[in-house]
């Protein structure tokens, strides 16, 4: 760690980590719910579950950008955080806010908490992912600003990087399209469209930035590969994002009142979505190939290349696979977007995280690289059993919802949501069973952190030319 | 990447692309925009339909639900569940009979103890709904 002001990054870091373990305890909720329909109703209905679920998982992926933009701007830009101060005092607001809203969630009916936090006057609750009440989101913007203020000012005042750069286009653009989060009409075809603005435009457009900066970061560091060939990269890698994911917003402008000419924009564009991503897998395997160094943690180079697979995998491949308008007709809002949604996520934004978190997190222990082989080993088993079981998630989900796209949308005798749901039950089993793996592979990346703190560093010769 | 190819170039590339597909982005809003009033039923937003989707809001009902494709994948598709349970008595009746406790071993909806206005509300605003036009989707009846 070259200054002291990054030190703030840990705070953010176990956060993140301690609401992840919130998020897949109520997801193996979720999927017994599936499976047990009356499974902890009416104390827990699925709806609450699942807003926790998904509210957490947003929540602690944002904790994580912001540790990340924490550690890596300092650094890039060569100089202390703005303030320091700043930045413990926004992480107690956001982690005081979001324990509230989440409290909220389970302890008061959802329409009882609509009513406490005057929704009437602004009401922009109950939509999918933007359930959090009004005030919170206020809050939101709130800590966003400040966060931005300091990262920004930190980054104008110190070296220019294009990584420096692109995180905080990234960010702002984070702060800015979650505004529209505030415009709900009574127009349901208007609220639908500008939902989108939030949704799609973050994770297929300005968190990409995010991702594509992290990674970049993360690379420099471990390989030693020329800045300039990164770089260069990196900007071809988000030029293709926004040509390809702006336009490409329309993949969900099919079926929801907007003009039929979406079902060609979507198409085309979001068919090229894909390539950033592929581009991404290229570049990383690539500067790993031709490293100049071998970094001690090696847990943190898996990750990076992890991070670049399963994204291009879980939003490139699964993306594909239901983007085409004529495909869409059938598979819109099926298993099949929960399989994609989960590799997605998991892959692109989950994974990203968890690499800067593995980067980062032997310095702010005040190692020098490292940690030790020991808590490394057991860091790659998490990797491995995470990662595999997110695949199986996801191959199951994908069976359900090609079974149940056919028997409820396709056959010559479409059945009943409801009865569908029960003959496809297998799959949620065994969705069940694989999710349970996750929370043990979750389980297991804790307990990294606290094996082997007393070893030595691993260590590794220089193959320096 | 080879070498003709510079970063000054990667990033021109990235600010002109970027720029340009936002405007692009943003005619094809203004023209969207446009279009609507011809597609999304707005004629028939009335104050109980608006009342119905503030309803719709604060009880989470897309925590469970699908409407018109988007929330949850739980519970059945509601954009035209107006058609499917035969109208607004269907909608009421079924909202109604929830049993406070669920039903053992089936996926279940709380009973939210509406009051009649209420129960009207919503049932007008998935009759909006399902008047949308939503270039013919879902694919039939189940939704
Ligand atoms: C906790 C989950 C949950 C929530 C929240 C929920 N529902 Fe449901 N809903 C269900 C389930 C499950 C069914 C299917 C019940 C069955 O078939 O036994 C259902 C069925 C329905 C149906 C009948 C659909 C059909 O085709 O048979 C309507 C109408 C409906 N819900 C309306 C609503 C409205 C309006 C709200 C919000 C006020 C809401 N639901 C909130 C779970 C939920
Ligand atoms: C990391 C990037 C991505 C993430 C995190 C992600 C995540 C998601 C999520 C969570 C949904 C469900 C939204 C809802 O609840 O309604 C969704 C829907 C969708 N995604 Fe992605 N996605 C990503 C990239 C992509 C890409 C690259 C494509 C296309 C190639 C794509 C195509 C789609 C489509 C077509 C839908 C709509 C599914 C439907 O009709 O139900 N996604 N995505
Ligand atoms: C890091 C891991 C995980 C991530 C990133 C994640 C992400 C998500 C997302 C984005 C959604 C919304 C889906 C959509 O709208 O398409 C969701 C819903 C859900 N998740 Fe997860 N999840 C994870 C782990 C799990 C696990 C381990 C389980 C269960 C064993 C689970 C079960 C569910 C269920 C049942 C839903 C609701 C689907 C529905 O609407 O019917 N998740 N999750
Ligand atoms: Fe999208």
């Amino acid at each position: 760690m070259q200054y002291k002001s990054q030190a703030v990054a840990k705070l953010y870091f176990i956060a993140a980590i301690g609401l992840f373990v919130g998020q897949i305890l109520f997801g193996v909720i979720l999927g017994l719910q599936y499976v047990i329909g009356d499974f902890l109703f009416p104390e827990i209905p699925f709806n609450v579950a699942r807003m926790v679920h998904t509210n957490l998982l947003i929540v602690w992926l944002l904790f994580g950008f912001m540790g990340a933009a924490y550690y890596l701007v300092p650094e890039e830009a060569e100089r202390e955080l703005v303030s320091p101060g700043l930045a413990v005092l926004m992480f107690w607001v956001f982690l005081i806010a979001g324990a509230l809203t989440i409290l909220g969630y389970l302890l008061v009916p959802y329409s009882g908490l609509a009513q406490m936090t005057g929704n009437d006057l602004l009401p922009t609750m109950g939509r999918e992912f933007l359930e959090q009440p009004t005030i919170t989101k206020i809050g939101i913007v709130v800590v966003a600003l400040a966060f931005l203020y300091n990262i920004g000012m930190t980054i104008l005042s110190g070296r220019k990087t294009v990584v420096n750069l692109v995180l905080l286009i990234g960010l702002v653009g984070l702060a800015v399209f979650f505004l529209f989060s505030f415009y709900n009409p009574d127009n349901l075809v208007k609220d639908k469209y500008y939902w989108w603005w939030v949704v799609h435009l973050w994770v297929e457009g300005v968190w990409e930035l995010i991702l594509g900066s992290i990674l970049a970061f993360v690379l420099i560091k471990t390989t030693g590969v020329d800045r300039e060939v990164i770089e260069k990269w990196l900007y071809v890698i988000i030029a293709m994002t926004l040509i390809t994911g702006i336009i490409g917003t329309g993949h969900h402008y099919y079926w929801i009142g907007t003009p039929d000419y979406w079902q060609w924009w979507g198409s085309v564009f979001s068919a090229m979505e894909p390539i950033p991503f592929f581009m991404m897998t290229v570049f990383a395997f690539n500067m790993v190939n031709r490293r100049r160094r071998n970094h001690p943690n090696k847990a943190a180079v898996l990750w990076a290349l992890g991070t670049a697979v399963m994204a291009f995998l879980g939003a490139g491949v699964w993306g594909f696979l239901h983007t085409l308008a004529p495909v869409n007709y059938y598979t819109h809002g099926t298993q099949i977007t929960a399989a994609h949604g989960h590799m997605a996520f998991y892959g692109a934004y989950v994974m990203i995280v968890l690499t800067m978190i593995s980067y980062a997190m032997p310095m702010l222990r005040g190692r020098k690289a490292a940690s030790s082989n020991r808590s490394q080993v057991l860091e790659m088993w998490s990797f491995w059993l995470m990662t595999v079981s997110m695949v199986f998630i996801t191959l199951f989900l994908t069976g359900a919802g090609i079974l149940q796209t056919y028997l409820q949308r396709y056959s010559d005798t479409p059945l009943p949501f409801m009865v569908v749901q029960e003959k496809i039950e297998l799959f949620y089993w065994m969705r069940e069973v694989a999710g349970v793996v996750f929370l043990i592979g979750l389980l297991v990346y804790i307990a990294s952190f606290f094996v082997g703190t007393k070893e030595p560093e691993v260590v590794l010769e220089q193959t320096d030319a | 990447m080879s070498q003709a190819f510079t970063k000054a170039m990667a990033r021109n590339i990235f600010y002109g692309g970027s720029v340009f597909f936002f405007l692009l982005f943003l005619a094809l809003t203004f023209d969207s925009e446009a279009t609507f009033p011809e597609r999304d039923n707005r004629q028939n937003i009335t104050e109980s339909v608006a009342m119905g989707k503030r309803l719709w809001e604060e009880n989470n009902c897309i925590g469970c639900h699908t409407l018109l494709g988007e929330g949850a994948y739980f519970a059945p598709e509601l954009g035209n569940a107006y058609k499917r349970l035969g109208g607004r008595e269907g909608i009421m009746a079924f909202i109604m009979s929830r049993p406070k406790d669920g039903v053992p071993g089936r996926r279940s909806m709380p009973q939210f103890n509406f009051t009649q206005e209420e129960l009207e509300a919503l049932a007008d605003f998935l009759k909006y709904v399902s008047e949308i036009n939503t270039a013919d989707w879902p694919p039939n009846i189940q939704g």
